[in-house]
């Protein structure tokens, strides 16, 4: 989020340029300008859209979410925690016994087993996900655009960033346009 | 195209839905019973900009008229609760109706009542999500609200129950200076694990989910950070003169409003490279809640099925007690949906009529599993011969407690067969009543198991239970600490998920081409252009 109204508000901050930013009126438009841009073979851009759109990720030729690999690694590290704390605490560091069970089984382990896998999973997906969209981040160029607020409502934008090695600020105005794409804008940095 | 793809058949459903208006006979349209026919998720021909001016008013709009009272009736209940709590904790568990031999009773009763409760949410969330019910977006941030709030109260009980409070910490694995560990094989541990297990996944799992609606929060009040809100006149009688002081006062509520949201949506910015990550996370924790949410009270009916007391070692309690818990869970939701869906302005277009109904089916569903599970219990201790268990199945039926029995069964086998019946499933006040008497019906059911203590092997230690005021109070102001945080969720949170709503309507599919082949789509596109 940014600061300082006047950099929210005015288009030309002065700092140096992020990328060119342009809205579509549909999802149906931003999968057609997606599969387009993924074909000219550019790779530092993305869009934005209220919700997920369907198809996107073939759109954009994006792989699998690693986000299942987080949360294997987590739930073999609950299960394991949960089978090392129960062992060690049970049989090895204070064994007492009660009604005659043993002081160690799988079987009355597998409650406690079963709810560490899914707890640490849990943190897994949330906090791996998180971690694999670098969130938190509360700055960004584009929090700067008045006109962006408004993907979290109706819009659908699309941004190719300058740093991409076949960015071109006129060429990417044009492919914008020719893709149907309005409200064509530059994106400056230290907004 | 040429096959009709689910969304369009939606979307002519719609239409017709428009065409037609309002049609008694399927009340909001919803109600189609022709199966070829997607009746509409969203109703009133809504755009996505409309679904959020709706969904994000109810948090930015003054406060409702309503609130204020309903939240200072639910607090002071919730006040009275803290006093009981207190004084239990400065006087002992004495002032609680426990006696030998039955030494659990309202606080497990009301512990394993609210735990059930609060399986709805991550039924609705989760199992619901993998089975693909798209009418679930409409009320699973509600239900999933309502299963946090639940198992808060649950947690209270168990942890004033303890007798020495200041040693609740004592049931977690921590080091201490007495060098002692927790009994691994006890199932009251594996309960800690369970709930603490299944409170911290559903608070993560309703976080997770509102993590998009929070940032839409937060773009508008960005929008709105320059204007100030007025506080206004209070309106207290008597007080008038304080009237003049507090029109005076402006407040930076916009402000904080955008920073509070700002923190707690990490900067979400709905890129299509998060999505992806976030739609995998969703639906794998969705994968991994559904077997936790039949384990929990799975769990908790271990706490009876390990012990040896006649009528509580059965294999049949896990089960039963999942039925059970689904069966309260959506009845409480319904509790809480029917007055929300008629306080708030536009809810009724989200929470349609036939969302309603497909609720009171899963009630029915539940209802009479639970009743083939009363069933079995006493087929098992017949056929079983043993004479402790036909002894403990008799007097539960027909001993001194006949009375909560009855009630009982009356409450949660009888009285959800009505929704057999299309006109109860869709006369909304009617179902109001059933799910309070399915809420009643299913807190005697766990009064009903506890108090199976009441007679065990001996006659010597046979005894009756009475509750004592602060039993009554404490489990009151239960409620009322549930209706209090229940209520700031509303005034606060996004009450229903925007994007997982926007999301299957129509207008969302890429292939979606508008109501009447295309013109629609520019239509509503030159509207939206002309905003701001």
């Amino acid at each position: 989020m940014a600061h300082d109204h006047g950099s929210r508000h005015g288009s030309d901050s002065g700092g140096p340029l992020w990328g060119v930013m342009a809205e579509f009126h549909d999802p149906a438009a931003l999968s057609r300008a997606a599969e387009h841009v993924k074909q000219a073979g550019f790779s530092k851009w993305d869009v934005y859209s209220p919700f997920p759109v369907h198809g996107m990720d073939e759109a954009m030729g994006l792989k699998p979410s690693k986000v299942t690999m987080v949360m294997a690694f987590m739930c073999i590290a609950g299960f394991a925690s949960a089978w090392l704390m129960q062992w060690w605490m049970g049989e090895v560091d204070y064994p007492i016994a009660v009604a005659g069970k043993p002081l160690f089984a799988w079987e009355q382990a597998t409650p406690i087993l079963f709810e560490l896998s899914v707890l640490f999973s849990a943190f897994g997906a949330l906090f791996g996900m998180l971690m694999l969209n670098l969130l938190p981040r509360w700055n960004h160029p584009l929090f700067g655009k008045p006109r962006f607020l408004r993907v979290s409502d109706d819009r659908f934008v699309m941004a190719i960033e300058s740093n991409d090695p076949k960015f071109d600020e006129g060429s990417v105005r044009r492919m914008f346009e020719s893709l149907g794409g309005t409200h064509i804008d530059r994106v400056e940095e230290g907004a | 195209m040429t096959t009709l793809q689910p969304d369009q058949a939606t979307a002519l459903g719609l239409t017709r839905v428009g065409t037609h208006g309002f049609d008694p006979e399927t009340l909001d349209g919803t109600l189609v019973s022709d199966p070829a026919l997607r009746p509409p998720l969203v109703l009133g021909n809504r755009d996505f900009h409309s679904v959020t001016n709706t969904i994000c008013g109810w948090v930015e709009n003054p406060t409702p008229k309503w609130w204020m009272p309903a939240f200072a009736v639910a607090s002071g209940i919730a006040g009275l609760g803290t006093v009981m709590i207190v004084f239990l904790i400065i006087t002992g568990v004495g002032v609680w109706g426990l006696m030998n031999p039955v030494m659990w009773s309202w606080d497990i009763t009301n512990f394993v009542w609210w735990v059930g409760i609060g399986h709805a949410g991550t039924l609705i969330s989760a199992i619901l999500c993998l089975l693909k019910q798209k009418w679930r977006t409409s009320i699973n941030r509600f239900a999933e609200a309502m299963t946090i709030f639940a198992v808060i109260c649950a947690g209270t009980f168990p942890g004033i129950h303890v007798g020495r409070v200041w040693m609740a910490w004592m049931l977690f694995p921590i080091p201490n200076a007495n060098w002692i560990w927790p009994n691994f094989r006890s199932p009251l541990l594996w309960d800690v694990f369970a709930v603490g297990t299944y409170f911290t996944v559903s608070l993560l799992f309703w976080y997770m989910g509102m993590i998009p609606d929070l940032a839409t929060l937060r773009d508008r009040a960005i929008n709105r950070m320059g204007v100030k809100v007025r506080l206004g006149p209070l309106g207290l009688p008597g007080l008038g003169f304080l009237d003049r002081i507090t029109n005076r006062i402006e407040l930076p509520l916009n402000t904080i409003a955008a920073y509070a949201y700002g923190f707690l949506s990490v900067g979400w910015r709905f890129s299509a490279r998060h999505w992806n990550n976030y739609e995998k996370a969703y639906l794998m924790l969705a994968g991994i809640s559904t077997p936790l949410v039949l384990s929990v009270h799975s769990v908790v009916s271990f706490d009876f099925a390990v012990s040896i007391v006649p009528g509580w070692h059965t294999t049949i309690f896990p089960p039963y007690f999942v039925a059970g818990a689904i069966f309260s869970g959506f009845a409480m939701v319904l509790t809480l949906l029917i007055p929300a869906r008629a306080l708030y302005p536009g809810m009724k277009d989200f929470v349609t009529a036939r969302t309603v109904e497909n609720m009171c089916k899963i009630i029915t569903v539940t209802g009479s599993m639970v009743g083939f599970a009363y069933m079995m219990e006493f087929f098992i201790a017949w056929y079983g011969g043993n004479t402790f268990e036909i002894q403990a199945f008799v007097r539960r039926a027909f001993g001194p407690y006949w009375w909560a029995y009855w009630i009982m069964v009356t409450c949660n086998v009888v009285s959800p067969q009505v929704f057999w019946f299309k006109w109860a499933r869709t006369n909304i006040p009617f179902i109001f009543l059933i799910s309070i008497v399915v809420n009643i019906g299913m807190w005697f059911e766990r009064y009903v198991i506890l108090t199976t203590l009441s007679g065990d092997y001996m006659t010597s230690s046979w005894g009756y239970f009475s509750p004592t005021y602060v039993d009554i109070f404490t489990f009151i102001g239960s409620l009322g600490i549930f209706l209090t945080l229940f209520l700031l969720f509303c005034r606060f949170l996004p009450m229903l998920a925007l994007s997982e709503v926007k999301n299957v309507m129509p207008q969302a599919n890429p292939h979606w081409s508008g109501y009447d082949k295309g013109h629609g789509s520019h239509g509503s596109h030159a509207k939206h252009g002309g905003g701001h």
